[in-house]
């Protein structure tokens, strides 16, 4: 039997439109609109002014602290501004606005297609390499990757485990990379391992992707240590947590990093970004986009640069007239954005467009104890029982049904019959378990 | 078009299950136990099922319009369902005035002074059959004898159920295939096993219930009889008897199933059904009532607000 995480997960439709189709290099937009805040942590701090001219993958941001990740320029051109855009998070933040001219790189940067195997830095280099290159999670998370390959002092990284599931509906990207870049994936993967100092890597992909689990699992017999490991098809299982579970059978505890679980989990993405990297010197200024959904004609995957706004990359897939709703990422964890016009960030998996009729919510209705959002929980709490605290700010029934434990799949809102707002309230009880735990250490 | 855009927490995708999914889901799954119902009751088993939704759906839609003053829900076939499950629960051959009085309690008192659909404590329709069966016990205890479809209503035969038999000491019972099929008297729902387990299977198929409540009921009371019967075979039924008389397999699956008044659990529901066989295998061997099942999921119902305080899921990463 395939392995698969032990509590909850739902089944919807993988919807998986743009499967099998090629990457397509996007047009270099004609402005790239870069914020400063594309990661988990400080935002970056803006070491370029308004005139500078610059090459592509020149340092245009320094992180700002330890966890955050330093910003490249994802275009040649010259800084028109530093001022707020509206990104993602539906906020206006600050970012750096290029206006673009030809497509110069960066001396040092390898953009041959050569594939470079052999390495022989040192842990310590490949993580200042990946440091210096800006990598952040490119699953969606966005946590500063050198951060993960600096276990805290008492924990013992033992596993790699490069997360390929891709599990969200609609999205192909990490699908289409590996078809196309699996060796340079499989490379970034052993530089990994090497940076962490550990002997044993495993790819994780689910079983609807047959091509990929061949394709990495032909190439992988030439890596010493990594295994591609088949999974049942199943949500959420590229939450850090379930896909720990589903590979090495340990559950981290409430509250604990997944490293006391002995693993390390990459994105494919960022496996690959860590192969260009260390391998290519080039720092992380494209990524692959999926673009899908009822609201375009064609739906496609892309290597935009960051910065690309969303409208360029839907209109060369064919937008509709009138979209319902634009989600940054997929379907059940992606972000409905306010403007067509933020740009892609180190994040951004996928634009999933959909139409007016798909984008509204069913009214809510009385919660008949179905249970239906206990068995779908994939972190075992009770959904019901977490909104019910919310709505009468029992942070106390909340704090001990593990609100804080809460991942934010959206499993509870998707299977339940009465169309309740399970997640909205979770998310409530969360921030204020967390606020209140955090209130109670100062 | 920027200014059209819909903006909404995640998820923004949804299974499309529904309170009607279930409910007329659960109703579907009725049909094969109604069939046979139909088959050996005849004309009274279609009247007293038609009464009983008619007034259950009567009495939710005058209490939510004219009393509670909201947008009525008997569209959201939670109503209908109270009253299919509720007729399921009599005789066949019950006066209209009564079904009617059995259906303004199980909707009027057990559901909505509750607050309505997902408020209740009780199950309403067994709330419903134990207010009648106390208050009338003698209609509520003479039940029809099978025919094959009779064309009478209150004026047919009438005769014993399996258990009311056991209960006064009699030898003769009906052979084992009559008991799968339905040929004996009963409460007209409760008859056809082989019916009740096809309805069983049809929900465990579409998801609507889990196998824990009615596999933990049925295989307690399997158990509890088994143990007995192995000590004095003479004294006490085989339990297969037991498994098969009754309203066993109609409570097990389908009234202790209800969604709003069992745990919410794996080992709540196991528990809520380990607790029920037992109050029921108890009253059917010891009491002086010869059926027990309505009494035992009632009093496990109230004890469902504790199970699942005491009896939660498995938490990701232990405690």
């Amino acid at each position: 039997m395939q392995k698969t995480f032990r509590i909850g997960g739902i089944h919807p439709p993988a919807n998986k439109w743009s499967a099998g189709k090629p990457i397509v290099k996007a047009d270099i937009p004609a402005q790239a609109i870069v914020p400063l805040a594309q990661h988990i942590g400080a935002p970056a701090q803006p070491v370029v002014k308004k005139g500078d001219k610059l090459k592509a993958g020149a340092l245009i941001a320094k992180a700002g602290g330890f966890v955050s990740a330093n910003i490249h320029a994802p275009v040649s051109g010259s800084v028109l501004k530093i001022d707020e855009a509206l990104d993602a998070s539906g906020y206006k933040r600050p970012a750096i606005f290029i206006d673009t001219e030809g497509d110069e790189w960066d001396e040092g940067i390898d953009l041959s297609p050569e594939i470079r195997r052999d390495c022989s830095l040192a842990p310590q280099e490949i993580i200042a390499a990946i440091n210096r290159a800006g990598i952040a999670g490119m699953g969606g998370a966005t946590f500063p990757t050198h951060v993960k390959l600096t276990p805290p002092p008492g924990h013992t990284a033992e596993i790699v485990i490069i997360n390929a599931v891709e599990c969200e509906p609609f999205l192909t990207s990490d699908h289409a990379l590996m078809l196309a870049h699996g060796e340079e994936m499989l490379i970034g993967t052993s530089l990994l391992m090497r940076a962490l100092g550990v002997g044993k890597a495993a790819i994780g992909i689910e079983s609807n992707k047959p091509d990929a689990i061949a394709l990495l699992t032909r190439m992988a017999a030439a890596f010493e240590g990594i295994s591609v490991v088949p999974l049942k098809v199943r949500y959420p299982q590229g939450g850090e947590k379930q896909l720990i579970d589903a590979i090495v059978r340990r559950q981290v505890k409430s509250g604990a990093l997944p490293i006391s679980a002995g693993a390390v989990v990459q994105n494919a993405g960022t496996a690959f970004a860590v192969y260009e990297a260390v391998q290519k010197n080039k720092p992380l200024v494209e990524r692959i986009v999926t673009v899908t959904g009822r609201g375009v004609s064609a739906p496609a995957n892309y290597l935009a640069r960051i910065g690309t706004p969303l409208r360029q990359l839907m209109e060369a897939s064919g937008l509709t007239a009138n979209p319902g709703k634009i989600i940054s990422g997929g379907p059940m964890m992606g972000k409905a954005v306010a403007s067509a016009d933020i740009p892609v960030t180190k994040g951004c998996s996928g634009i999933l467009v959909l139409s007016p009729d798909e984008s509204r919510r069913k009214p809510m209705r009385n919660c008949i104890r179905c249970a239906k959002c206990v068995d779908a929980c994939p972190m075992g709490l009770n959904p019901t029982l977490l909104m019910n605290a919310a709505e009468f700010a029992a942070w106390d029934t909340a704090e001990t049904n593990y609100a804080a434990d809460c991942i934010e799949c959206g499993s509870c809102n998707y299977v339940c019959p009465s169309n309740r707002p399970l997640l909205d309230h979770i998310r409530i009880a969360k921030g204020k378990v967390m606020e209140i735990a955090r209130s109670r250490k100062s | 078009m920027e200014n059209k855009l819909i903006i909404s927490p995640s998820p923004h995708i949804h299974s499309g299950d529904s309170i009607e999914r279930n409910m007329y889901g659960v109703l579907i799954a009725l049909a094969p136990a109604f069939a046979a119902s139909l088959f050996f009751f005849g004309l009274g088993a279609l009247v007293v099922m038609t009464a009983s939704i008619a007034s259950c759906v009567a009495f939710e839609y005058v209490i939510t319009k004219y009393i509670m003053k909201r947008e009525p829900t008997v569209g959201d076939g939670s109503a209908i369902l109270t009253g299919a499950l509720l007729a399921f629960n009599l005789p066949s051959n019950l006066p209209l005035w009564i079904i009617v009085l059995g259906a303004l309690f199980a909707i009027g008192v057990a559901k909505m002074s509750f607050g309505g659909l997902g408020n209740n404590i009780f199950n309403p329709a067994l709330a419903g059959r134990v207010f009648l069966l106390i208050s009338f016990p003698a209609q509520m205890t003479t039940w029809p004898s099978p025919g094959i479809f009779p064309l009478t209503y209150t004026d047919g035969a009438t005769g014993a159920t399996v258990l009311s038999m056991l209960n006064e000491g009699a030898s003769q019972l009906p052979g084992y295939a009559d008991m799968l099929l339905g040929r004996m008297g009963g409460s007209m729902g409760e008859i056809s096993a082989i019916a009740l387990l096809l309805g069983m299977a049809f929900m465990l198929v579409r998801r609507i219930i889990t196998w824990h409540i009615p596999v933990a009921v049925i295989l307690t009371v399997a158990v509890f009889t088994g143990i007995m019967y192995a000590v004095d075979p003479v004294a006490y039924a085989n339990p297969l008897v037991h498994l098969l008389s009754g309203g066993l397999l109609l409570g097990a699956i389908f009234m202790a199933t209800d969604y709003v008044t069992s745990p919410m659990s794996r080992s709540g529901m196991i528990v809520f059904g380990v607790g029920t066989g037992l109050i029921t295998a108890v009253i059917r061997l010891f009491g002086s009532y010869p059926e027990g099942v309505s009494f035992a999921i009632l009093i496990m119902n109230a004890v469902t607000p504790l199970i699942n305080t005491y009896f939660k899921q498995t938490h990701f990463g232990g405690k």
